[in-house]
């Protein structure tokens, strides 16, 4: 088991020259993916300015519906589990004892399982309240078939988000499966390197979902 | 293989700027500034996400290959969005 983590020639396929040569090929791949990722909530982004710059007031009381205390321990959580997921790659880059890795991992998953409790804690509420857009919509406020755009949008996009984060999960659940069995190590780390990217790419989106959605109607 | 090694302090420190961007672009929400609201809350929000891609996701010790493709994935999202708007605001029949 040790010779097969620490060997990288066990793991290049025959056409690569190096393990070096595949890394990069399989990091670019990544990133391709990741760049259709991006197109995938472009589109969303592009429906959430088209319909805010045409009723930025609505959207403006809209948003401030949104629980900012909630929006806020759910971005520092995202971002605690972006640095663990860091370390996770580093300690399997340095090959690191291997119950490291799986402890970062582990600190990773708990952490997004804490954000998708939050959300589903967070939708819940916004149903009770009569904020999911449908024949239940209720609104109190002026323009209810703007703000209705509005909460369509937010469950949209953060729907697609969170499961975003369920894959990412599971994903997780597999690295760390992995990562028992021994198969992270200096010469080949791979599979952690790539979920790592797509976590962060994961809590990019927030990045941007959270100012949007949560920060807008404030002032 | 070896892979570009980041120190743990460069991890530590980009998470710190994370949750301090974090903390002012929350407070800033809450201060009436006009059209520079969203501006601050744009640029404190694309910092934050380059911080992530360049050091999260190693991307400032990748290849040019790599560098070109991320570059060229958020070049396309901003043309989406300014094409599309460069249409939606232009229209005098829209609400």
């Amino acid at each position: 088991m040790a010779d097969r983590a620490h060997s990288a020639a066990a793991h290049v396929a025959h056409h690569f020259d190096d393990a070096e040569q595949q890394h990069g090929a399989a990091a670019l791949g990544m990133w391709v993916f990741l760049v259709t990722e991006v197109m995938l909530f472009g589109g969303m982004f592009t429906a959430y300015v088209v319909y805010r710059s045409l009723f930025p007031d609505a959207f403006g009381h809209a948003s401030s519906h949104l629980d900012v205390r909630l929006g806020t321990i759910n971005t520092a959580v995202l971002i605690c589990s972006s640095l663990t997921m860091a370390l996770a790659v580093h300690a399997a880059q340095i090959g690191a004892d291997r119950r490291r890795i799986i402890a970062w991992l582990v600190a990773t998953l708990l952490l997004g399982t804490t954000f998708l409790g939050i959300k589903a804690y967070e939708y819940a509420h916004k149903i009770h309240q009569g904020l999911a857009p449908g024949p239940a919509f209720t609104y109190a406020g002026a323009d209810a078939r703007q703000a209705e755009l509005f909460f369509s949008i937010y469950f949209a996009m953060t729907g697609t988000h969170a499961f975003h984060m369920v894959i990412g999960a599971g994903v997780l659940t597999w690295l760390i499966v992995q990562a028992r069995r021994g198969r992270f190590g200096r010469a080949y780390y791979t599979p952690v390197e790539l979920g790592g990217l797509y976590w962060h790419f994961v809590d990019i989106a927030w990045i941007f979902l959270f100012p949007l959605l949560y920060l807008i109607g404030r002032h | 293989m070896a892979g570009h090694v980041v120190p743990v302090r460069i991890y530590l420190a980009v998470f710190a700027a994370l949750l301090v961007l974090t903390g002012v672009t929350t407070a800033i929400a809450f201060v009436n500034l006009g059209p520079m609201n969203v501006v601050l809350m744009l640029a404190i929000a694309v910092t934050k996400a380059t911080l992530v891609v360049l050091y999260f996701m190693h991307v400032r010790y990748s290849s040019r290959l790599t560098w070109v493709v991320v570059s060229g994935g958020f070049v396309w999202l901003v043309v989406i969005i300014l094409f599309t708007m460069s249409d939606v605001a232009t229209r005098p029949s829209l609400p």
